[in-house]
């Protein structure tokens, strides 16, 4: 069926922040399905909070709304845009929440707009548990048996029939949230009372335990005429209990039997149509019992989700942007498989080689959260390697992941970690199990004992052991002959042995281990992934490494060479790796910003990452793709491969940064900011005596390289001090201290993280007001790109932090002043491409906080609120275009405002406060524009997921130095008709200055109980800003309530004041909704119309 | 563990491991990309004279099992894989695919860098190999390689088939048969069998010598052609007896059974490059559209404008190389696909089809009531 013509406007929906569970893999969905749709001739409305995302770039939609993703906000632009049909199933859970909302709400009926890809009944029949249990057992499938229940009551009653352990489920959420295994009644007791809170609809399943089967995943897709393909199927390492995005998962299925796998296929196919998605694809797991090989189905996601990303990135086949043709229309057989280009998309993937996706948690960030891994969703990023054996991947991935593991390795002594330990660690799953696994065959447990205790398939415990013993064979043949030789390096290489790996057998350094192999002729080879395993010619180059005998990325290339008369100058981009806190999207963003700068200049662009969540490994980014783990070792051998004429690092955060030395050394020719520039902007004395050169302030600090020499230092410059370790991204282990004993204990905690790097000590200015500042120079000149005022003070780390652009309470003089400074800076250390400053300024003084010589977080939001693509124009810098060369006009002409909010995961990790400080603990952001700031901010907190109440109660309590300055507020907040509900101290004060209030003892177990009142609904908003430690501890079960019951909680005053504009912004009106489109024609027809360039 | 050289007919020469079996083999070598169904593969005998190699590289994980055999031996002549696995999982295994390997003495060699041996094939074509572990001289291995006879003409079938007729019951056991099924059998694949049974059949299989007569003899409902090993053209035999059985009985025919037809209905057959070996193949069926994944085992194909009469008609096309996967006739009650609809290994889209043969023996049986022996 060709494409349908009764449609010409489609609304896509994206998925917004990036929170646990729902990751920039729906950037690379939506991203896709724009450019898909858009090449068809639709024309494409695009609603998304998030302007981290490659998708809200103007370019990739006709009209792209940086809105709140709210049933209401998605209603105006419907309004406002009057698309012909919506296309739900690209944007995650959340775009499929707003799709029904609006549904139900007879939204899409008043304008006449038409679902695509699943309508309503679809989505409902696969969503709801009991609709879709129905479904299965009416086609003759089995499931878990189950029960529903909507209070306590029933949930012991459907227990008790089904026996202990069971499963509590809560409906409609988002990646588990709320869900648990209760072992016995107590824990059910527990359990089942979130779940039930936790759903939308206060309703959870509670179901037979299947904890311990083997899971699996099948990638669907169907089309209009019912022709229906299994993309990818994926086998869980981690058996059933661990959330599959919590599970080092493998593809494909590697346990199954043809007849096992056929009969799965068939439920799969099955259960596709007997739900009915329409179009486009789908995700069904299975849980299969391995003693009898009982399979049941699990759920179904009728959407794509992270696993088909996942799915996209392990084949070759673009799942989403196939999703995207068939919604309109099209049929399998209609679309061509791109990357063989005589085959069409109506076909299944076939793959030589094994993948094996391992995701990344951040324990670290959070000792308070239990490392407890379970049926809701903890991980923050993923890596995925590909070898031509499980091994071989297994330990890529694992020196992928960038928690400073070299492979399967050993970072404990295992000889050290008592049995009673290992055991544990094994039975309960855990972020770090993977090593305690080879701690375990170390110790000379067997592989039957250890998937016994894990349950985890004994194929798997056998290949790990694979390893432990290979790596005995080494050891003692090194031992006998002080060397390695040909063939055992060489299968070595095949089990995935890193060189560092190597190096710490042979005890040699890593490049020598490199030197030595090549001598040998053991070189990385490159391999296709191809979706045919080379039945056809593939054309798309998107390469993996192996060691193996053919190279067919050099094949390619002199194929290239011979066909093309001119040679194009090759660049390289290396990539973030897997999503942390503190490094994600913006850096992917960056980076394909830079390929697609570089092609517009006609370059080649070659991209190395190993995150399959993102745009970057999308095999259309750039011109090659290899997905490898950043380390070293594995650039160097593409390097090997590729020659390129520069490699770009300064674009995707910390990683490649922390590469940069050894590969400048290694001879690789880095462009941009020289590596010595970035560490004149990383070493403290030589960046402190830059500081003094150029007559600017900087915070009083100092560098030490014990404890000592840190207590010195602070008793020097005088508490409270800003301690934490060098060369890290996301403030990961800075903390501000107050006192000598506070020091210690925290360098002591913070031990591993500091391992060989010096601690830096900097004076905390309390009470300033930080601003971010990015710019691009490109050696001459500078160019301010965006100045952002923080809204909280210095002290909280700047991803965390709310911050507006342009900054409205500054003065000009101080802009003028920051500005000056940015550039002296710019040109003092050089730099070619992005830079990024953090100012504290306290009244009329600018404090230089930090200076990153690089793409900084902030560049996306910049790009978005400003219209100017700084990654873009930075990348073309630094394969020398000047600044003079772009018609760059400085953000002062902007007739909107930007408001940044973060989003925070506290509510995954229970237990954990909620304060916010200096190590960075948001995963995502949103963005808020509007004419006014109050308007901005109140949209960024929509978006964020905590909207501000424009009536009923605020809780405050504030700390004695806020004290003074709250009664306005508070009498402000009166004004607006809130009531106002205090603590005893905040109470008094607020009384004194005759502001109403009802006071409420926080300690008071009685009926007057603030936790109850919070529980009944009945607070909507809490201004609580702890200070010093007691009254952190004090406040911090109703923060934790807050959270629970999704209360807005705001934590300091700053925060507190941009509320108040907020709430004062929205009072009483509608809000308006703007296309950026909009917004940049508005400023550039106010703007002065001599465009000419002003550069500061 | 030996090391063992897989030498190609062009020169060109892959080295690997050979498990326990040492020795010398040859074949054609033809590379499989299906995922999973090592074992149905080995068995399956339409690999006799063939050197197989699996292009997904792990093999051997979840053991060998005494279901899945899809006949009594395993006929391929050589396997060569990236890596076998030395500790298998799955509850259903009962052996290890090495021992197993062993105990059928196949020379089976790991460590391949199968990917450049499947992209040489996919480029050269499906070529003659020699597997040694005993000689790596180039020279006396082109010499010995001259001496394989080819694919083409070659006649394999006489190695599978059936030494004598044998019945093989309907199922479940027991129930009362609904149509007596004669299968020519060139090779067959036990889940023809298996499905056939399943559907109410009782399958008289005979070798592939048996004559007309000899079928007409036991009064089937229809007959049954199946797959098998070689060259089409080859069997000459068969193909007499087939043009006998044309529009007297219903007929299905599978992979070299469909060739055979093609044959016997005046059409020809030609030798692909490296012919469809796999679980992916997307097949469409002219007469609703329907696209099937299919199962893919063969090496020469039919001729699409071959047949001059008019009279045969495709009804399925491969849609990655528009080959012909199905034909029927407009005036003989016959079906035949040049795909698997039995799978085993594969997908089960195309399993219908025996239900079409199922239902021509039915409508056959309403419209000649009784005896079809007659010409």
């Amino acid at each position: 069926m060709p494409k349908r013509t009764d449609i010409k406007k489609i609304l896509l929906l994206g998925s917004g922040p990036i929170v646990i569970g729902q990751a920039c893999e729906f950037d690379y969905s939506g991203t896709q399905a724009c450019k898909a749709l858009r090449e068809e001739g639709y024309e494409i409305v695009l609603v998304n909070s998030n302007p981290a995302t490659i998708m809200t770039d103007p370019e990739f939609s006709d009209a792209t709304y940086i809105e709140p993703l709210t049933p209401e906000f998605v209603e105006y632009i419907i309004e406002k845009e009057r698309p012909c049909a919506i296309l739900p199933t690209l944007g995650g859970q959340t775009a499929l929440n707003i799709a029904m909302k609006l549904c139900e709400r007879g939204v899409l009926e008043k304008y006449n707009v038409k679902m695509l890809g699943a309508n309503y009944d679809v989505i409902k029949k696969a969503e709801d548990r009991e609709c879709f249990k129905k479904a299965i057992l009416k086609i003759g499938l089995d499931v878990p048996r189950s029960g529903f229940a909507h209070n306590l009551d029933e949930a012991r009653k459907v227990a008790v029939e089904l026996g202990f352990p069971v499963i509590v489920r809560p409906s409609f959420t988002l990646g588990g949230t709320g869900g648990g295994i209760a072992h016995d009644a107590e824990e059910l007791e527990r359990v089942a009372s979130l779940g039930i809170e936790s759903s939308m609809i206060h309703e959870v399943l509670i179901e037979e335990s299947i904890v311990g089967w083997k899971e699996y995943e099948l990638e669907v897709m169907r089309d209009s005429k019912d022709n229906v393909v299994i993309v990818c199927s994926i086998e869980n390492m981690d058996p059933m209990g661990v959330h599959t995005g919590d599970s080092i998962t493998v593809a494909p299925a590697q346990t199954l039997t043809d007849r096992e796998y056929q009969t799965m296929r068939n439920a799969a196919l099955a259960i596709v149509r007997e739900i009915g998605v329409e179009t486009g694809g789908s995700n069904i797991q299975f849980a299969v019992n391995p003693q009898t090989g009982r399979m049941v189905v699990i759920e179904m996601n009728p959407r794509v989700s992270r696993s088909s990303a996942l799915a996209s990135k392990a084949t070759g086949f673009p799942i989403a942007k196939f999703a995207a043709k068939l919604a309109v229309g099209y049929s399998l057989d209609e679309i061509r498989n791109d990357i063989t280009r005589e085959t069409p998309a109506s076909f299944e993937p076939t793959i030589d080689y094994c993948v094996v996706k391992i995701p990344r948690f951040t324990f670290e960030k959070f000792p308070e959260a239990k490392d407890i891994l379970g049926i809701s969703m903890k991980s923050v990023g993923e890596t995925m390697a590909i070898g031509r054996t499980f091994k071989e991947a297994l330990q890529k991935g694992l020196r992928g992941l960038e928690i400073g593991h070299i492979g399967f390795d050993n970072k404990l002594n295992y000889q050290e970690i008592p049995d009673d330990k290992i055991r544990t660690r094994l039975i309960e799953p855990n972020a770090s199990r993977i090593f305690y696994l080879k701690y375990a065959l170390q110790k000379g447990m067997t592989v039957e004992a250890v998937a016994e205790l894990t349950k985890i398939d004994l194929w798997f415990i056998a290949q790990l052991a694979q390893i432990v013993d290979f790596e005995r064979v080494l050891l003692a043949a090194f031992e006998k002959d002080k060397t390695l030789d040909a063939k055992i390096l060489r299968q070595a290489k095949e089990y995935g042995f890193s060189d560092a790996q190597l190096a710490q057998i042979m005890n040699m350094t890593e490049v020598d281990v490199r030197a030595l192999r090549k001598k040998m002729g053991i070189v990385a080879t490159f391999k296709l992934v191809d979706t045919c395993a080379a039945e056809f010619e593939a054309y798309t180059p998107y390469y993996y490494s192996t060691y193996e005998t053919e190279d067919e990325a050099v094949i390619q290339n002199k194929k290239r060479a011979l066909v093309s008369k001119t040679k194009r100058k090759r660049i390289m981009i290396l990539g973030g790796g897997p999503n942390r806190i503190g490094q994600g999207i913006e850096f992917d963003y960056c980076c394909c910003h830079a390929a697609f700068a570089l092609k517009e200049l006609g370059y080649e662009t070659i991209m190395v990452n190993s995150n399959p969540e993102t745009v970057s490994t999308d095999y259309d980014t750039s011109d090659r793709l290899y997905f490898e783990p950043l380390t070293f070792e594995d650039v160097m051998n593409i390097m090997d491969v590729e020659k390129p004429d520069g490699v770009i690092v300064q674009f995707g955060g910390q990683t490649p940064l922390n590469l940069a030395r050894r590969l400048k050394k290694a001879g690789v020719p880095i462009i941009g900011t020289s590596v010595d520039s970035i560490d004149l902007a990383e070493n403290r004395e030589r960046f402190a005596k830059l500081v003094n050169k150029l007559g600017l302030v900087q915070p009083d600090n100092g560098s030490a390289t014990s404890a000592k020499e840190a207590m010195k230092i602070a008793a020097k410059i005088g508490y409270p001090v800003l301690a934490r370790p060098s060369y890290v991204l996301g403030g990961r282990a800075m903390r501000i201290v107050y006192d000598q004993e506070s020091l210690l204990t925290f360098i002591e905690e913070a031990k591993e993280v500091f391992s060989g790097h010096p601690i830096l000590i900097d004076k905390f200015i309390e009470d300033a007001m930080e601003v971010d500042v990015d710019a691009i120079c490109d050696g001459k000149e500078t160019f301010v790109a965006g100045i952002m005022e923080h809204i909280e003070n210095a002290g909280i780390h700047s991803g965390d932090s709310a911050c507006v652009l342009p900054a409205h309470t500054l003065r000009e003089e101080v802009l003028e002043q920051i500005k000056k400074y940015t550039s002296d800076m710019a040109l003092a250390l050089h730099v070619v491409g992005l830079l990024n400053i953090q100012f504290a300024i306290k009244g009329s003084k600018v404090y230089i906080l930090e200076v990153n010589p690089r793409a900084s977080r902030t560049v996306p939001f910049v790009s978005k609120a400003t219209g100017t693509p700084l990654a873009k124009i930075a990348a073309k810098i630094m394969v020398g275009r000047k600044l003079s060369e772009f018609k760059l006009v400085p953000a002062d002409h902007l007739k909107h405002i930007s408001v940044k909010e973060s989003v925070l995961p506290f509510s995954r990790f229970s237990g954990v406060d909620i304060v916010l400080g200096p190590e960075m603990k948001s995963t995502g952001e949103v963005m808020g524009i509007a004419a006014t700031f109050g308007e901005a901010f109140a949209k960024s907190q929509i978006a964020a997921n905590s909207a501000l109440p424009r009536i009923g109660k605020i809780f405050i309590s504030v700390k004695d130095e806020d004290k003074r300055n709250i009664v306005f507020l508070a009498k402000k907040m009166t004004d607006m008709k809130f009531s106002i509900i205090s603590t005893v101290g905040t109470a008094k004060v607020l009384r004194s200055n005759g502001v109403n209030v009802e006071m409420v003892d926080k300690h008071d177990e009685g009926k007057n109980n603030l936790l109850t009142f919070i529980k009944k609904n009945e607070i909507n908003l809490i201004i609580n800003t702890p200070s010093g430690k007691k009254s952190q501890s004090d406040m911090r079960a109703i923060r934790s309530a807050a959270i629970l019951h999704n209360v807005p909680c705001i934590t300091t005053l700053q925060g507190a004041w941009a509320a108040v504009n907020g709430i004062e912004a929205s009072a009483g009106k509608d809000f308006t909704v703007q296309s950026l489109q909009e917004y940049y024609m508005k400023s550039q027809s106010h703007q002065v119309t001599t465009s000419s360039v002003k550069i500061s | 563990m030996k090391d063992a050289i897989l030498y190609l007919e062009d020169g060109s020469s892959f080295l690997g491991r050979s498990l326990a079996i040492t020795g010398e083999t040859d074949g054609e070598v033809v590379f499989n990309t299906a995922m999973t169904g090592y074992q149905e593969i080995l068995t399956d005998p339409s690999y006799a004279g063939q050197i197989v190699v699996m292009t997904y590289p792990l093999i051997g994980n979840y053991g060998v099992n005494e279901e899945d055999a899809e006949s009594s031996g395993v006929h391929v002549k050589g396997f060569v894989v990236k890596e076998f696995c030395r500790y298998h999982s799955n509850y259903r295994a009962t052996q290890s695919l090495i021992e197993y390997l062993n105990q059928h003495k196949i020379l089976a060699i790991e460590g391949v860098d199968t990917r450049a041996l499947t992209r040489h094939l996919r480029v050269c074509g499906a070529m003659k190999a020699l597997l040694s572990t005993e000689d790596f001289d180039s020279k006396s291995l082109a010499q010995k390689i001259k001496n394989i006879p080819s694919m083409e003409g070659a006649d394999w079938v006489k190695t599978v088939t059936a030494s004598s007729k044998y019945v093989w019951p309907v199922s479940p056991a027991g129930s009362r048969p609904r149509f007596k099924v004669a299968a020519i059998d060139c090779g067959i694949k036990w889940n023809i069998l298996r499905i056939l049974a399943s559907l109410g059949c009782e399958v008289h299989v005979f070798p592939a010598t048996a004559s007309a007569e000899e079928i007409f003899a036991i009064n089937p409902d229809g007959v049954f052609l199946s797959n098998g090993p070689g060259d089409p053209a080859a069997v000459s035999y068969v193909i007499e007896t087939v043009r006998k059985l044309l529009g007297n009985l219903p007929i299905f025919g599978i992979c070299l059974g469909h060739q055979i037809l093609g044959l016997a209905l005046g059409g020809q057959t030609y030798k692909l490059k490296f012919g469809h070996h796999g679980a992916n193949h997307p097949v469409k069926d002219l007469l609703d559209n329907r696209i099937g994944i299919t199962s893919q085992n063969h090496g020469f194909c039919v001729d699409v404008k071959s047949f001059k009469s008019g009279e045969v008609e495709i009804i399925d096309v491969n849609l990655n190389d528009q080959t012909v996967e199905g034909l029927r006739h407009k005036k003989f009650p016959l079906l035949s696909v040049q795909h698997h609809p039995e799978a085993a290994p594969g997908p089960h889209d195309a399993q219908y089809l025996f239900k079409h043969f199922i239902k021509m023996m039915e409508q056959e049986g309403h419209r000649v009531t009784g005896s079809p022996g007659h010409k």
